[in-house]
């Protein structure tokens, strides 16, 4: 294995260096516009993984683990399914159907707002840690041998 | 038809990668900027990687085969001639009278900007309205992530015990 930081490549480190922040910047806007414009979690997800890969690729897998250790992308992928179903959970006890957002706030529309809100921030992490952990999954494989 | 013919891997997934920036710009012209998001991110970024990793832990070039096998070739031409002849019966495109547009479509169009409140119809359909699919897609994605854990994530482990 190459020892983590070696700038084997550096034009290709200062472009990753410049693109890694707008790419991420980038995912959380398509994460928290998708109201309005085009996006959701599903996209903002896989783009924040991406952001990821690129590291990762360029820097070396071990410095991209110091960030995404194993045990913070377990815990990020069951939370954002426990955020969904517990944002369905919550709906059902103010006694509505389940995932039925209008009862979260105490305006419908407001209710509704916020449940977009976090059910497209539950499927942004459970999509990005699961995109992660399928990338580290190979890529250390791959090192490993 | 040069992914069939070439016997090189890598240049496979290489092209592969290429279509897969080809079909999110029809996305794009499609007015379908989220998918074409998801295609580049995930189609031609992250699956490429996999299939590369994939790569260069088996071999680069694909085995070659003398023996020719009729069959597969057989099924795959019944299969799409099945489908083409299936799609002389879909509506036309842009056609306001198909079935699609009559079921719940219309409600969704009319009247999401009240019940939801949200400017964006597919946001306001895929989370709130299917916001029971949607979940299931999650759960479909979340198993993944453990399926692969459960096949691939357990090497640092047993290199310690």
């Amino acid at each position: 294995m190459r020892p983590p930081f070696q700038p084997h490549n550096l034009v290709l480190h200062i472009a990753a260096k410049m693109l890694i922040p707008p790419i991420l910047m980038f995912a959380l806007y398509v994460l928290f516009h998708g109201e309005t414009g085009p996006g959701g979690g599903f996209q903002a997800g896989v783009i924040f993984a991406a952001a990821f890969v690129l590291y990762a690729l360029v820097f070396g897998i071990g410095l991209a683990r110091a960030v995404a250790t194993e045990q913070v992308l377990r815990i990020l992928a069951s939370l954002g399914m426990l955020l969904y179903v517990g944002v369905g959970l919550a709906s059902l006890f103010a006694g509505a159907n389940f995932l039925d957002y209008d009862v979260l706030a105490q305006e419908r529309l407001e209710g509704q707002h916020l449940g977009i809100f976090l059910t497209e921030l539950s499927i942004g992490m459970t999509v990005t840690a699961v995109m992660m952990i399928i990338f580290f999954a190979f890529a250390e494989r791959g090192v490993r041998r | 038809m040069a992914v069939i013919r070439l016997r090189n891997l890598f240049a496979v997934v290489m092209l592969f990668g290429i279509y897969s920036f080809l079909t999110a710009s029809l996305f794009v012209t499609l007015d379908a900027v989220d998918v074409a998001f998801t295609e580049a991110a995930v189609g031609a970024g992250i699956s490429t990687f996999l299939m590369l990793s994939t790569l260069a832990l088996t071999v680069r070039r694909e085995k070659v085969r003398r023996k020719r096998n009729v069959i597969p070739l057989l099924v795959v031409t019944t299969i799409g001639a099945t489908l083409v002849y299936g799609t002389f019966d879909m509506p036309y495109f842009n056609d306001p009278s198909a079935p699609l547009h009559g079921h719940v479509a219309r409600h969704y169009i009319e009247a999401s900007a009240e019940e939801v409140g949200v400017p964006n119809l597919v946001t306001a359909v895929l989370v709130s309205y299917r916001g029971y699919d949607t979940l299931g897609e999650v759960t479909v994605i979340f198993t993944a992530g453990i399926g692969v854990l459960a096949l691939l994530g357990y090497r640092k482990r047993r290199g310690k015990s």
